[in-house]
């Protein structure tokens, strides 16, 4: 199967690296035919689960599945271990980072972070300031994206301690490939990743009200029709806890309620799957139809839990981004455990400067997208496109940052009828209540088309199945 | 944390049971009539099945005339027609899609593949020779649902209004299936007693899977009243009315003593108002007074005991507008 294969000048996942060597025989073995039926069958599979996504037009809903590619990214013991350390690192200044700024402001003062670039943030909630949370913990659950350079060194791309999703997908894929290729795992000493609700609901409930003795914890979503849905029923369903929406919650004297067949029934903790925008009508924006008036009120009166906590969006801001080493040696006294990726700051002159004299050379970012939107990627860019990109920085500098253009490690993937290198990510999750968890692995997202850097799955990316060998 | 059921959840669970039902109820009257129906010329009456479920005017609307093919479409693969197969099977999916959490991954894996193959029906089959065998199958789908749900499904709250919501249905059911034949059998009283009509009341009986539950009671023949005393008002058949007002009447009861509920007295009331009704008359005293208008009032008061359920649980400490999950009616 891999006799073809080759990565030329490329990190490649599978081919350089010594520990994936038994699972990379095992794939060698296995005719490209073979991996075709069995990937067939494992979409099917898919689709049959209704581990779908649907998407809407004006007179259908189509269901889609996150493409799947059935060859494993594989990291070792060692890999492993320097991403969880890394990651733990991160989460814990970045929750160090919220309390600070929704308290005492040391950072700002001691001008680490400049004032204007949190305070005039749209994310930064005032609401927030002066509310104690139970451990400090902000940032529940993170989803730090981390890439790979050509020589293999991992760099963290970015962080997302709003509501990251994709976990699900790290799970049923790890189910669908122990369905398709038992003979591949068999006897491959793999971490397990099943306990993952576990972790979550234990976290939650360390983060609810102290007052509450045996804290009932509920999973919010926007609802069937979000493109979510299928995580948001995946993880209620994995932690047994009932998934709500808005219209089942309602706050009576600050305290918040679900209505149940029996009457009102108490909430302690809500996983929320909705932006701090929609979360309550009275507090932020009015015509969210998806929230639950009085919420805020309820949280910060302590009443409610909330994960992730409100305001979360001011820490994983591609301009904070940039300040992260500096955040986390002025909190951890530590250098990063997992560096960054080099980021010129547009709101900086020097930072601007540099970006419009080597834009054949950068990608630039807009700082409040998500979702691989608004990039430019210098090298691959038209005059026209570095012309328009040039006219944006000029315009709106604040509102950019500029990376060198990294050369991302790919693993083999499966691409009509044959095996092929393509770009790969990794994004970790980690739990936190008391302290950290990080799910062994995580979501690997692989650009599907050919030399695409951009993995995201509203881009054409898929997933691949991520193993962490002991 | 078990012990709650969101108010939401109980009646999407109701309205899931219901959607299987009903479409199982469906295939049962198509299929029948496809086999069964038979006039005195040999042609087969599908404007019938128009009629059974006040249609005319929505299907009139689409179509010119009410042949196999017409009546076929509208009532198998017609998504716009919310009395169709398509649309029962896929509200059913959807309220399926919204009880995720709590269903067994076996019932929401078999439901969305039915509705996936339901959803890819065309004209093509729909071609006489065809439909035996797919209404066997939509049957058996349906079948499939309720003996998953038995076998896997969490006995709780849910469970109740589970069950609530499909002996409600087959009740409805089974009163429509009487009201149309009364509609297009009786009005002519020289085709009382002929063998068409013998025939159309076997029919009848078939598509209540009765026939020969039936023939074993009644050995010495069949006449339209006994075939509407048996639907009605036997104790032992699975889909009559009695026997479902009967344990929709224990499971409400049940429900309330078990997880103390207050609530939803007015549906206990009502439900025990209906089955006194059904045990103390005779089907004599029904004909006597009218069988269209006694079966309008069972199907009445079944409609009210479903907006004492909303009442007394659906909707309880409402403040906001309630939207009701995917309901096709």
């Amino acid at each position: 199967m891999l006799s073809a294969y080759a990565a030329p000048g490329l990190f490649c996942e599978l081919t350089d690296a010594p520990a994936a060597a038994p699972v990379r025989e095992r794939l060698a073995a296995l005719s490209i035919e073979a991996l075709h039926r069995r990937a067939a069958a494992a979409e099917a599979e898919l689709y049959n689960l209704g581990i779908t996504f649907t998407v809407y037009s004006d007179k259908d809903a189509i269901d889609r599945i996150l493409p799947f590619d059935v060859i494993p990214r594989v990291l070792s013991g060692a890999e492993w271990q320097q991403i969880e350390a890394g990651v733990v690192q991160r989460v814990t200044a970045l929750n160090l980072l919220l309390e600070d700024l929704y308290h005492g402001q040391r950072i700002l003062k001691d001008g680490v972070l400049p004032a204007d670039l949190i305070l005039a943030h749209s994310q930064f909630r005032p609401e927030m300031q002066g509310v104690d949370l139970p451990h400090g913990t902000y940032v529940q659950i993170c989803g730090t994206d981390i890439i790979r350079d050509a020589d293999g060194g991992f760099l963290v791309l970015e962080d997302n301690a709003r509501t990251p999703s994709g976990v699900s997908y790290v799970i049923e894929n790890r189910h669908m490939m122990l369905r398709a290729f038992p003979d591949l795992v068999d006897g491959v000493p793999l971490r397990p990743i099943d306990t993952y609700g576990l972790q979550l609901l234990s976290a939650l409930r360390a983060c609810a009200p102290p007052a509450a003795a045996d804290p009932a914890v509920v999973l919010l979503s926007p609802g069937s029709y979000n493109s979510a849905f299928f995580e948001h029923v995946f993880l209620a369903r994995e932690m047994g806890v009932p998934l709500v929406e808005g219209r089942d919650l309602v706050v009576q004297d600050d305290r918040v309620y679900m209505r149940t067949i029996g009457g009102l029934s108490r909430v302690d903790m809500i996983y929320r799957r909705l932006n701090d925008d929609f979360l309550d009508p009275e507090a932020f924006r009015p015509d969210s139809m998806l929230g639950v008036p009085g919420l805020m009120r309820a949280y910060r009166a302590g009443n409610v839990g909330l994960a992730n906590a409100v305001g979360t969006g001011v820490a994983d801001d591609k301009a904070v981004y940039a300040y992260m080493p500096r955040i986390i040696r002025y909190y951890l006294g530590q250098e990063p455990i997992l560096p960054n990726v080099e980021t010129h700051l547009c709101r900086e002159p020097e930072g601007l400067a540099y970006t419009l004299d080597h834009l054949d050379r950068l990608v630039v970012k807009p700082v409040g997208e998500a979702g691989g939107y608004g990039i430019t990627i210098g090298p691959r860019a038209s005059q026209e496109e570095r012309a328009a990109c040039r006219a944006r920085l000029l315009a709106d500098p604040a509102n950019y940052i500029s990376q060198p253009c990294i050369s991302l490690s790919v693993a083999p993937t499966l691409v009509d009828g044959a095996v092929e290198p393509r770009h790969v990510d990794l994004r970790p999750f980690a739990i936190t209540g008391a302290k950290t968890w990080v799910l062994p692995g995580g979501l690997t997202r692989v650009a599907l088309r050919k030399g695409s850097l951009i993995v995201n799955s509203s881009q054409g990316g898929g997933s691949k199945d991520t193993w962490v060998l002991e | 944390m078990s012990d709650t059921l969101l108010a939401r959840s109980a009646e999407a669970l109701f309205w899931l049971a219901r959607y299987v039902e009903r479409t199982e109820n469906l295939a049962r009257i198509l299929d029948v009539n496809d086999t069964f129906s038979r006039d005195r010329a040999g042609g087969q009456n599908w404007l019938s099945i128009v009629q059974l479920h006040a249609d005319e005017e929505a299907f009139f609307a689409r179509h010119t005339m009410a042949s196999a093919q017409t009546v076929l479409g509208f009532y198998v693969t017609d998504a716009t027609n919310p009395t169709s197969v398509a649309s029962a099977v896929r509200a059913a999916r959807e309220n399926a899609r919204i009880l995720r959490p709590l269903i067994s991954t076996e019932m929401w894996v078999q439901l969305n593949m039915f509705h996936a193959r339901i959803a890819a029906l065309g004209p093509q089959d729909l071609r006489p020779g065809q439909l035996s065998p797919l209404f066997a199958w939509i049957k058996e789908a349906c079948q499939l649902h309720t003996g998953i749900t038995e076998g896997t499904f969490q006995r709780d709250q849910g469970w109740y209004f589970y069950q609530l919501g499909r002996y409600l249905e087959r009740a409805d059911q089974t009163t429509r299936l009487l009201d149309i034949k009364y509609h297009v059998l009786l009005p002519d009283p020289r085709e009382l007693g002929s063998p068409v009509d013998v025939s159309q009341w076997n029919a009848l009986l078939r598509s209540a899977a009765g026939y020969h539950a039936y023939r074993r009671l009644h050995a010495t023949g069949i006449t339209p009243a006994q075939v509407a005393g048996f639907l009605l008002l036997n104790r032992r058949f699975p889909r009559s009315v009695y026997l479902c007002v009967r344990e929709a009447e224990l499971l409400l009861a049940e429900l309330k003593a078990r997880y103390g509920l207050r609530r939803g007295n007015a549906a206990a009331e009502r439900l025990d108002g209906l089955r006194a009704l059904l045990s103390g008359i005779g089907i004599e005293a029904i004909l006597l007074q009218g069988l269209h208008e006694f079966l309008d009032m069972v199907q009445q008061r079944l409609n009210l005991l479903g907006e004492d359920l909303m009442a007394g649980f659906f909707s309880y400490g409402d403040q906001r507008s309630f939207e009701s999950p995917v309901s096709a009616r």
